[in-house]
């Protein structure tokens, strides 16, 4: 504490700029980065706007694919649509987390007179992630329906959202096993050995952290069903997919299916955003 | 009649045999060592008195009952028969005070607010006062390691198992680890220890064995296993770990 100059531009380092050497460097850096990758963006930008329209199909598919009125007209009909898939989304995501979870826990069943769950678990996992999803929505979207059932349980929202979620739960499944897994051993030796049952070891030690575990892979299950809610369109309902074609047919035009996948990127491209970003903080606190 | 008695105690992974007929008596308040390289069968050892692990010959009796019986349900005895691991003891997704309450409410079916003046003492009395609402990763590894004798404390346990609870710490951190568990000694607490710190099996155990290979080949006061170990093995061991 002699001197007061000294211990001062000790503790920082500071220079007029109030940033360390490092800092200054860094910043330097990433400014240059950010230059060059403006000037490639906009050269590629460029060369795009300027050399597709010089193709000779251009004119035609502008016409058909990228047609302003027909956009226009079509659009609030698409997202009405929309809500259809919205709708067959919020029920089957619950239905699939439930069911997922409770297939996982069934292979993990260690009784004997369980047994049979273990097994029916694992053919269940077996068929469902084995079958195209078109496949199992066709069969029992037209199959059961076919047995002649009365009114409301012949519905194809019914039985075609069962199907996706027969086949979501199967790969629901298996993330929940994995994060099951994922738990390390010891946990439950120690919460073992404070008396805990099996059953409550699993519920309040091993299954919370192995949820969170996985919460950033089921995001991913989560976007991939949004867009699968499409394949139901080949069952009956009138969903965007649906919809879109019959403004096809209607308009002779494209566009409404360019419409339709706007309408789908804007829901699932920030919902990738997001698990990325849980993605990205988990390795993070892993390391 | 001993607190713990052990009688030919044999447990095999597959082909290995991991303990090899361990016999001990631990008697209620002593303080019991176990000594030995890596790979003696310390851990194992501890994990078959807290039937973590079913041995395949052999009794262990707690206060003369035999808790080793084939098919008796251990959770009753694990409740009484507290343990803390080497690293990993704490549930990271609870804080140190729900990690503490979580088995005497599930196991004696207690609510937190009956439970919550004993153990705001407990946390107290171990220096953990200002910890309670942390979360494990918020904690130095000293503090996790209490918080971890703390809650196997809470079950009101008759014997304390300890598997080397020092040895993933840093140094300037053991020592903390170590007062805890003099303090235990004197509050007269039954304890077994798989331990390296041979200063610390000197000044604390009652009794010391050595383990190789599956057996105690010696065993004895601190003083006299030390001091004038009789075994070759135990003398190599020694220089080796003393060094
Ligand atoms: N679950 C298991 N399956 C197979 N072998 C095992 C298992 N657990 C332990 N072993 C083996 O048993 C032997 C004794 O292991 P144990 O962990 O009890 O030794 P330790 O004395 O505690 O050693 P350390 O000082 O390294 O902790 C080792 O050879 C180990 O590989
Ligand atoms: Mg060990």
């Amino acid at each position: 504490m002699a001197n007061p100059n000294a211990a001062g531009s000790n503790v920082a380092g500071p220079n007029a700029a109030g940033m360390t050497r490092r800092e200054r460097y860094e910043a330097q850096k990433r400014r240059r980065g950010m230059v060059v990758a403006a000037i490639s963006t906009l050269f590629v930008v460029v060369a795009l706007v300027v050399l597709v329209p010089m193709t000779p199909g251009w004119e035609k598919v502008q016409k058909s694919f990228f047609n302003g009125a027909v956009l226009a007209k079509s659009f609030p009909k698409l997202l009405e649509a929309f809500k259809i898939n919205i709708m067959i989304f919020a029920w089957s995501a619950p239905a699939i987390a439930i069911l997922g979870l409770l297939i996982a826990l069934a292979r993990d069943v260690k009784s004997p007179a369980l047994f049979p769950l273990k097994i029916f678990g694992a053919v269940f996992t077996d068929v469902f992630r084995g079958v195209p999803v078109i496949l199992t929505v066709y069969l029992i979207g037209f199959g059961i329906p076919g047995l002649g059932l009365p009114r409301p349980w012949n519905s194809p929202y019914i039985w075609g959202s069962l199907a996706l979620i027969l086949t979501y739960s199967a790969y629901v499944a298996e993330i929940f096993r994995s994060g099951i897994d994922s738990v390390h051993h010891s946990q439950r030796s120690a919460a073992l050995s404070l008396g805990l049952s099996e059953r409550q070891v699993m519920r309040d030690v091993v299954l919370p952290q192995a949820i969170r575990n996985v919460v950033p892979s089921q995001m991913n299950m989560l976007i991939a069903l949004q867009k699968d809610v499409s394949l139901l369109s080949f069952i009956g309902p009138v969903e965007i997919f649906r919809q879109a074609g019959v403004f096809k047919s209607l308009l002779a035009n494209f566009t409404p299916y360019v419409g339709a996948a706007l309408i789908f990127l804007i829901v699932t491209i920030p919902a990738t955003r997001y698990a990325d970003y849980l993605m990205a903080r988990q390795s993070r606190e892993r390391r | 009649m001993a607190k713990l008695e052990l009688r030919g105690v044999v447990k095999r992974f597959g082909q290995v045999t991991v303990c090899d007929g361990i016999s001990l008596d631990v008697e209620k308040g002593q303080t019991v060592c176990l000594i030995g390289a890596s790979g003696a069968g310390k851990s194992t050892l501890l994990r078959c008195i807290n039937l973590l692990e079913p041995i395949e010959d052999g009794e262990i009796f707690l206060d003369g009952e035999d808790i080793s019986v084939p098919g008796l349900d251990p959770q009753g005895v694990r409740a009484r028969i507290g343990m803390v691991f080497q690293s990993y003891n704490l549930f990271p997704h609870m804080t140190a005070l729900e990690n503490v309450m979580l088995a005497p409410r599930r196991v004696h079916g207690k609510s937190r607010a009956q439970l919550l003046p004993e153990i705001e003492a407990l946390f107290q009395s171990f220096d953990l006062g200002d910890r309670m609402h942390n979360y494990p990763d918020q904690l130095s590894g000293g503090q996790q390691q209490r918080v971890a004798i703390v809650r196997a404390l809470a079950m009101h346990p008759e014997v304390i198992l300890f598997d080397e609870i020092t040895s993933a710490l840093d140094p300037q951190l053991v020592g903390e680890v170590l007062d805890v568990l003099l303090k235990l000694k004197k509050q007269g607490m039954t304890m077994i220890l798989a331990t390296h710190e041979m200063g610390f099996a000197r000044q604390a155990a009652d009794k010391v064995c050595f383990l190789k290979d599956g057996q105690i080949i010696e065993e004895g006061a601190p003083k006299e296993l030390f001091d004038a170990p009789k075994r070759a093995e135990t003398k190599t061991f020694l220089a080796r770990a003393l060094k």
